[in-house]
């Protein structure tokens, strides 16, 4: 199991560099340059552009960019937003949480649906209930996000006036953020019905980001069962008279589940793609819309560091979803 | 609205224990983030909104128009040669505080000057704090224009030009120049976080600040101790919502009262609607065609008179502006003084642009690049879909347009380096003077190297008259000067004029008193609320 943990562990470097790489140089090969683009409207005349590429150190060769980066990174240091001057790591500790809020209250939406819709579909095979759920899933999974997040905010805010249209919690309430997770800040902050709020804000968008995820996890669990239930041990069990939930609960989920929690690790790469999408319409302040406008900007360092931090999330997480996986399944880590 | 207004009902005595009960809240749906809370570096509306409720400016552009009124200058005298304005500021104006910073005195000269001298004065401390690039400072031509700054007492101030510049009162009215406390600069230069008094901003404004959080709130107070009196409202609310049509659905719940930037889509459903109200008022700005007039064909005026004759302005306007733009004829807006109204467009007549094309020895035509933007700007909706009108318009009379376009820092610093043969661009005005609409767009000065003068146009009967408006004081006789200039505008044609946008503003009815800014800002005191 060492061995399993530390192979693991040690791609995490390679990776981590292939990371800094692409999020330094697949920038700088986007037209446009952060110069022009702060001068806005205006343009800016050749003397003051050379003047400031000095000052912002753009003028040297871009290997030698690369090389003060990294050092930098090295000691912690991810530099400061070209828009903004505050730190990237302050922007994205005050962004992140409401983006991790959202996404795992996302991922546990579409387990909480996902899993009993695909293990169900696979016990009735062929019945109505399981093409129903097929047909819902593939929906689900080409819905495009935009498009999808209008259509509930027009049906469920505006029309049936059921939930707010975006944001997080009403303006009337002033929270300051302790952890930065408003179900939790809302609480401490003892003002009376925050909290509700705050659970109010977040239905819309948790369906919106959740909606591709629970297809992929229902459509997998599904076939990850049929599969399970066609092996001879499960025939063995049923012959041994075992109850018929004692069987697909004991027996088929627990191998059936092994598949499902690699395509769940897989989902939190897609979780923070949906992430930005979703942001921008509900107005979620979180990371995925402080990179769009990043993008936008040309605002370098924001950029470099955001791809970063989101690498090292993505990357601890599927981290922790292969040593999970290894101890679900033994198979995994012996042979290799 | 119901269940929140129950909601607020149920929590406003639990959270605004200090406040009055019948606090009255107006919240604004706007587009997106600030880049921080110092105008002297900033470019976009959406920083200016934010920051323009928090400070002052020596002067004032009057509230909903673009007259120049008096602001942290109670008065001021211009000497006989222009070049002397000595301002006598205003006593007893007093400015906010945060967790930070206790002010212990009033606004005086010393803050004017420290205005002036961030934005001037490479070595001053704060010249490089938040960003070394004071944009809007620079492009009015501070730099050269100022000779010296003085502080005369700590009521007055002194400011001596290089050379007369009629615009002078006007750009000081500009967000840029909005006046920060000296004050507070040292001391968090001396705690050494200089960059806080643009993230933590304090100004003597009609609001200050109290919380801000990146793309979710930016939340203001009334400032009672503002020198004008306490708004009427109590607490602002900027609500960050970066999709029009969610803005739009906010406002229809109520979850705001005031939203910019309609999504045109929606226009109609806003009309029908009985909560809400559309205002609208002629932008100050223009879309335009520039021909590149130093680059041939377009170096002949029969050519560029020939494709003016060519496209038919009433049909993309009504295609792409959707109501929401009106076609023009000059090269500034009907709402800006000197505006010449007797000027006649040139007429939508193919046959005689075939005939004019002939005689400038293109009988058959030519073929030329269309640049369109890639962005939807203030000025121009969609400029792909113009120039694909443009293309099939000029088509009949034998003129094949390739369209191009490029990512939009990459296409306006193209354009500005003449590489096209005709593109499309618009300008917004930045202090309701014609001067920033003639001589920067078509003045031979801005034709040079990268300036703004796309057209490349340098025509010395029109860039005299131009500059010599800039150094005449006399706003009679610069209206003369500019009215002239805009019927030498029509016969060389250096531009086709497309439209000027119209800013149209949804707010609800219980709005009351909010007055459109030419300038297309957002600014809310002096607004109140009905019925809370």
């Amino acid at each position: 199991m060492l061995r399993f943990i530390l192979t693991r562990v040690s791609l995490i470097i390679p990776t981590f560099i292939g990371i800094t790489l692409l999020a330094f140089f697949l920038i700088r090969l986007v037209p446009g340059d952060p110069i022009e683009t702060m001068a806005g409207e205006r343009g800016i005349d050749a003397a003051r552009h050379e003047q400031l590429r000095k000052e912002f150190g753009f003028d040297k060769p871009i290997f030698v960019q690369y090389g003060i980066y990294i050092s930098r990174v090295l000691q912690g240091d991810l530099g400061k937003s070209l828009i903004t001057q505050a730190p990237v790591w302050e922007e994205f500790k005050a962004l992140f949480p409401a983006t991790m809020e959202l996404a795992l209250c996302a991922i546990l939406f579409a387990l909480a649906i996902g899993l009993p819709a695909g293990i169900l579909a696979a016990i009735r095979r062929n019945s109505i209930f399981d093409h129903g759920v097929m047909g819902i899933s593939l929906t689900g999974y080409s819905m495009p996000i935009f498009w999808w997040g209008l259509i509930l905010i027009l049906v469920f805010s505006v029309q049936l006036d059921l939930t707010p249209v975006s944001g997080r919690i009403d303006v009337l309430y002033y929270i300051e953020p302790i952890t930065g997770f408003l179900l939790i800040d809302s609480l401490l902050s003892g003002e009376e019905g925050a909290f509700a709020s705050a659970v109010e804000h977040l239905i819309l968008p948790t369906i919106v980001l959740g909606t591709v995820p629970l297809a992929v996890i229902a459509r997998m669990t599904r076939s990850a069962m049929l599969e399970v239930l066609g092996e001879d041990y499960i025939r063995t069990a049923k012959a041994k008279g075992l109850s018929r939930y004692r069987v697909i609960a004991l027996h088929a989920l627990r191998n059936a589940l092994i598949p499902v929690v690699t395509v769940i690790g897989l989902q939190v790469g897609v979780l923070f793609t949906g992430a930005i999408l979703t942001e921008t319409i509900f107005s979620w302040p979180g990371v995925g819309k402080w990179l769009i406008d990043a993008i936008f900007r040309r605002d370098y360092p924001v950029l470099q560091g955001g791809a970063l931090l989101l690498g090292i999330v993505v990357m601890s997480v599927n981290l922790i979803v292969d040593l999970a996986y290894g101890l679900i399944n033994p198979r995994i880590r012996h042979h290799r | 609205m119901k269940k929140s207004a129950l909601l607020a009902a149920v929590c406003v005595p639990a959270f605004l224990a200090a406040a009055p009960l019948s606090a009255k809240t107006l919240v604004y749906c706007s587009e997106g983030s600030p880049e921080n809370f110092y105008p002297g570096v900033n470019t976009t509306g959406t920083s200016f909104d934010a920051s323009t409720q928090i400070y002052s400016r020596i002067v004032e552009f009057e509230r909903g128009g673009t007259k120049v009124l008096p602001g942290l200058a109670e008065k001021w005298d211009i000497s006989p040669d222009g070049l002397v304005y000595t301002f006598h500021l205003r006593k007893g104006v007093k400015w906010h505080s945060n967790k930070n910073f206790k002010p212990t005195r009033d606004m005086n000269a010393d803050d004017i000057v420290f205005m002036f001298e961030r934005q001037w004065k490479q070595d001053h401390p704060y010249y490089k704090v938040t960003s070394p690039n004071h944009s809007y400072f620079d492009d009015m031509g501070m730099p050269k224009l100022l000779k010296s700054v003085e502080k005369v007492d700590d009521y007055t101030v002194k400011v001596t030009l290089n050379q007369p510049e009629a615009p002078f009162l006007a750009d000081l009215a500009m967000e840029f120049a909005a006046v920060q406390s000296k004050e507070y600069a040292d001391a968090m230069l001396k705690a050494g976080t200089p960059e806080k008094i643009d993230q933590e901003p304090i100004g003597t404004g009609p609001f200050y600040l109290v919380q801000y959080q990146k793309d979710a709130i930016i939340r203001y107070k009334a400032f009672p101790d503002y020198y004008g009196g306490k708004a009427k409202i109590d607490d602002l609310v900027f609500s960050i919502t970066p999709d029009a049509s969610v803005r739009w659905a906010k406002l229809q719940k109520g979850e705001c009262h005031v939203m910019p930037y309609p999504n045109p889509a929606d226009l109609q459903a806003m009309e029908k609607d009985p909560n809400v109200t559309i205002l609208s008022q002629a932008g100050l700005n223009i879309g335009y065609l520039a021909y590149n007039t130093q680059k041939k064909p377009f170096d002949d005026v029969k050519v560029r008179k020939a494709l003016n004759m060519a496209i038919n302005k009433k049909a993309i306007v009504e295609a792409v502006y959707l109501g929401s733009g009106i076609p023009a004829k000059n090269p500034i807006p009907p709402s800006m003084w000197s505006y010449n109204d007797s000027i006649k467009d040139d007429p939508y007549d193919p046959e005689a642009a075939k005939k004019l094309l002939a005689e400038a020895g293109f009988p058959n035509g030519f073929e030329t690049d269309l640049w369109a933007m890639p962005v939807q700007r203030p000025y121009n909706p969609n400029a792909k879909r113009i120039a694909e009108l443009m293309q099939a318009d000029l088509a009949k009379i034998g003129v094949k347009a390739e369209i191009k376009s490029f990512e939009w820092g990459e296409y306006r610093k193209r354009m500005q380096a003449g590489e096209h043969q005709m593109g499309m661009l618009g300008w917004t005005g930045d202090n309701g003077d014609p001067d920033n609409f003639l001589h920067t767009l078509l003045g031979c000065a801005s034709a040079q190297g990268n300036g703004s003068n796309v057209a490349k146009f340098c025509y010395k009967p029109f860039d005299d008259l131009v500059t010599k408006a800039k150094v005449t004081t006399d706003v009679a006789a610069r209206t003369k000067l500019y009215e002239q200039a805009q019927v030498i505008f029509k016969e060389q044609a250096p531009w086709f004029t497309i439209a000027h946008a119209v800013q149209l503003k949804p707010i609800r009815k219980e709005v009351v008193d909010f007055k459109l800014s030419p300038f297309g800002r957002h600014t809310f005191y002096g607004v109140d609320i009905k019925g809370k």
